[in-house]
C-alpha cells in the first residue's frame, strides 16, 4: 500500500519537525541543561528534507519555482532561513540559534498553512516562462531568508546585551554567543542580504526598463524601499552610527516590515490568478 | 580463583583539615618510593594515586582483605603520620561505593567548589601516571575510561559546571561573554594589589595576551608588569589612553573614581563598535557609576561579581541531585560489567601458595 501525500501534507510534516526542534530546545533550556544542539539540528534537517519534498512537488506541478502566492512566499522564506542555518549554524558555539531558527521556520510554515486563503489561488505563468525573472524572484526571497536569520541573531544580540546590562548572566543566558560574535555575524548577514536583494533588483530592473507596465508601482516602491532601508542600516552600521541595541532592533523591525510587505507585493502582481489544489506525490 | 575488590583509600577535605591534608599530600618522589613498597605487597593487583590540595586517594584492586590495611600502613609510614590519627580522617570504600565515589570525584561533585573542572584533569594525570608506571591493569583501565566518559556526559547534560564561582573567574567569564575570546583583547589593570593581580592572572590563564599595568606608584606598576610579562603605563595617562583597551580592571585604593564618566564617554566615542568592559573591584568604587548607562559599556563592581558567583554556586548545588542520579545509573551499569571480571580474576594465591603481587617495574 503506498501513501501518497500532498505537497501541503509534506509541508505540515516539515512544520511538525520544526516545531519539535523548537520544543526540544525549550525543554532542554527549562530543565536547566545545555540546549541539545545535535538533536535540534537533526530535527531541523529532517524538517528541511520534508519541506523540500513538499516544495519540490509544488514546483514540479507548476513548472517552476513555487512563488505564486503568499503561502509559497512564506514557505520559500522559511526554506531560505533554514538552509542558511544549516550551513552557518554549525559554526555557532551554542545551539540557541538553531532553537530560534526552528521557531521562526515553525511560525512561518504553520501560519502560512493555517490561512487557506493564502494558498487558494496562485498566479499562473508569473515569470512568463523567463528564467531570469524566476531567478530575480528567487534571489529576492532568498535575501528575505537571510534577513530572517539576521532578525534571529539580532534577537539573540538583544538578549545578550540585556543579560549583560541587567547583570543576569546565569541560566540559559550562559548559552548565548558573545556580543562581538553576534555583531560580526549580524554585519555579515546584513551585507549578504543587501547584496542578494540588490542583485535581484538589478535583474528585475532590466526587464522593467524594457516594459515598465509589467511591474506595478506599489510592488516596485515597496521592494526598493525595503532594499534601501536595509542598505541604509548597513551603511550606518559600518560608519559606527547604528550600533548594539539600536542596530539589533532595526534589523528585527526591518524583517517584520519585509514580511508584512510580502502580501501587498504579491497582491500587486498582474498575471491572472488560478485556483490551486493540493498536489500529491506520485 | 577468588574474589577481588575495587577499593578507595584516602583522606579528603570533608574530614581532613588543611593542616592534615598538607601532611598527607604525596610528591612524585613519595609515589615512586611507595611503588617499590607496593610491589612487594601481597594482594595488590592494580592501583592509581590521586594527590591534590583537597585529597590524597588510592584507587586499586586488591585480592586480599588485609591489603588495604597494609597500604594504609605503608602510606602513613611514608608520610610519618600516626595511623590512629589517619583513622580519624580516613575514607575507605569498597565495591560499587568506591566506583560511585570515583565518578563523583571526576565530575567535581566531591570537590570543595562543587562542579570545578580542575579535578578532571588531575584525575586524568593520575591515571596517565598509573599507566606509565604500569600499575593500572584491565580493571582500572576500564574503570577510569568509563569514569571520564561519565564525567563528560554529566557535564554536558547537567548544569553542574556552568558558571564560575570565584570573583576573578566570573570577571573572565563575563569578558568572554562580551568578546568571545581573549586572544585579541587588550587588558588594563589599574592598581598593583593582590586582587588586581589575581584577576590579571585569571585573564592571562584564559588567553589574554595584551596586559598593561598602571598604578599610582609607577615603580609598583613596573614590578608587577615584570612579574606578569606585561607593560606599565603612568597612572595619569589612564583616561587619555582608555580607548586603547577592551577590559579595564580597577583595583586601586583611591577614594575618588579613577575612571570618570567624561573620560569613558570620550573613549567609547573613539571606538563605538567595540565594547568596553569595566571591572571595579575596589572599595570605595573606582569607576563612576554613570558609565554603566553608556552604550557598549559594561560595568560590574565587586557586589555584582559576588552575586553572580553566589548564584552560580547555588545553581550548581541545585544540580547535585540530578547529576548524582545520572552517575549512579552509569556506575551501576559499569559495576555489573566489572563485577564478573573481579570475581573471575586469579586468586590471592598462585599454584605455589605465594600471594599474588604487582611486579616491581621501575
Amino acid at each position: 500500500m503506498s501513501v501518497a501525500l500532498t505537497d501541503r501534507q509534506w509541508i505540515w510534516l516539515a512544520a511538525g519537525f520544526y516545531l519539535a526542534g523548537f520544543l526540544l530546545g525549550t525543554l532542554s533550556v527549562l530543565r536547566g541543561g545545555r540546549p541539545s544542539g545535535l538533536a535540534v539540528y537533526g530535527l531541523i534537517l529532517g524538517g528541511f528534507v520534508l519541506q523540500n519534498i513538499g516544495l519540490g512537488l509544488r514546483g514540479h506541478a507548476v513548472g517552476g519555482c513555487p512563488l505564486g502566492n503568499t503561502f509559497e512566499m512564506f514557505q520559500f522564506t522559511a526554506w531560505a532561513s533554514i538552509i542558511l542555518y544549516l550551513v552557518v549554524g554549525v559554526a555557532f558555539r551554542s545551539s540557541l540559534l538553531g532553537h530560534l531558527t526552528a521557531a521562526l521556520a515553525a511560525v512561518l510554515t504553520l501560519v502560512s498553512l493555517s490561512i487557506p486563503a493564502w494558498d487558494a489561488t496562485r498566479r499562473a505563468h508569473i515569470f512568463g516562462g523567463n528564467p531570469w525573472i524566476e531567478f530575480h524572484a528567487a534571489l529576492a526571497l532568498f535575501s528575505y531568508g537571510v534577513f530572517g536569520l539576521l532578525a534571529l541573531t539580532s534577537l539573540l544580540s538583544l538578549l545578550r546585551l540585556h543579560s549583560l546590562k541587567s547583570k543576569h548572566t546565569g541560566g540559559w543566558f550562559a548559552f548565548l554567543p558573545s556580543v562581538l560574535d553576534l555583531d560580526l555575524i549580524g554585519v555579515r548577514l546584513l551585507t549578504t542580504g543587501v547584496v542578494l536583494l540588490a542583485a535581484s533588483l538589478t535583474v528585475g530592473s532590466v526587464y522593467w526598463l524594457r516594459d515598465t507596465a509589467s511591474v506595478s508601482l506599489p510592488k516596485l516602491l515597496i521592494t526598493v524601499l525595503i532594499w534601501a532601508a536595509y542598505a541604509g542600516a548597513l551603511t550606518l552600521r559600518l560608519r559606527g552610527r547604528l550600533l548594539a541595541k539600536r542596530f539589533a532592533w532595526t534589523c528585527v523591525a526591518l524583517f517584520v516590515a519585509a514580511l508584512l510587505s510580502l502580501g501587498p507585493v504579491n497582491a500587486s502582481r498582474h498575471p491572472v490568478a488560478v485556483a490551486t489544489r493540493p498536489l500529491a506525490s506520485p | 580463583m577468588s574474589e577481588s575488590s575495587l577499593f578507595v583509600l584516602g583522606a579528603t577535605h570533608h574530614k581532613a583539615p588543611i593542616e592534615v591534608r598538607e601532611k598527607l599530600a604525596l610528591s612524585a618522589e613519595d609515589v615512586a618510593a611507595l611503588q617499590v613498597e607496593f610491589a612487594a605487597l601481597a594482594g595488590l593487583e592494580e592501583y592509581a594515586v590521586l594527590s591534590t590540595c583537597n585529597r590524597t586517594e588510592f584507587y586499586g584492586v586488591a585480592t586480599d582483605a588485609t591489603t588495604v590495611s597494609r597500604i594504609q600502613a605503608a602510606f602513613c609510614a611514608r608520610r610519618q603520620f600516626a595511623a590512629e590519627e589517619f583513622a580519624k580522617v580516613r575514607l575507605e570504600l569498597r565495591g560499587p561505593e568506591a566506583l560511585q565515589h570515583l565518578f563523583e570525584v571526576a565530575v567535581g561533585l566531591d570537590s570543595q567548589l562543587v562542579g570545578e573542572t580542575e579535578i578532571f584533569g588531575q584525575m586524568k594525570t593520575a591515571y596517565a601516571e598509573a599507566q606509565s608506571r604500569r600499575t593500572a591493569g584491565p580493571v582500572l583501565n576500564r574503570v577510569f575510561q568509563k569514569t571520564f566518559q561519565a564525567a563528560k556526559h554529566a557535564r554536558s547534560t547537567t548544569a553542574i559546571t556552568v558558571g564560575q564561582v570565584s570573583i576573578a573567574n566570573v570577571a573572565v567569564e563575563l569578558a568572554l561573554n562580551i568578546f568571545g575570546h581573549l586572544g585579541e583583547a587588550r587588558i588594563l589593570l589599574l592598581g598593583a594589589g593582590d586582587i588586581g593581580e589575581k584577576t590579571a592572572r585569571a585573564f592571562q590563564s584564559r588567553g589574554a595576551a595584551s596586559l598593561t599595568v598602571a598604578s599610582r606608584r609607577l615603580e609598583r606598576a613596573m614590578d608587577l608588569a615584570t612579574q606578569l610579562g606585561a607593560s606599565a603605563l603612568p597612572f595619569e595617562f589612564r583616561e587619555a589612553r582608555l580607548a586603547e583597551f577592551d577590559v579595564v580592571v580597577c583595583a586601586t585604593g583611591a577614594t575618588e573614581p579613577v575612571v570618570t564618566l567624561p573620560g569613558t564617554a570620550a573613549a567609547i566615542q573613539k571606538r563605538p563598535a567595540r565594547p568596553l568592559f569595566l571591572i571595579d573591584l575596589a572599595l570605595p568604587r573606582n569607576v563612576a557609576a554613570g558609565t554603566a548607562a553608556l552604550q557598549n559599556v559594561f560595568l560590574y563592581n565587586l557586589d555584582d561579581l559576588s552575586k553572580i558567583a553566589e548564584e552560580n554556586r547555588l545553581a550548581r548545588e541545585a544540580e547535585i541531585g540530578r547529576c548524582r542520579t545520572l552517575l549512579t545509573e552509569r556506575a551501576g551499569v559499569l559495576w555489573r560489567q566489572i563485577a564478573p571480571q573481579l570475581q573471575g580474576r586469579p586468586g590471592a594465591s598462585d599454584a605455589s601458595g605465594a600471594p599474588a603481587r604487582l611486579a616491581s617495574r621501575p
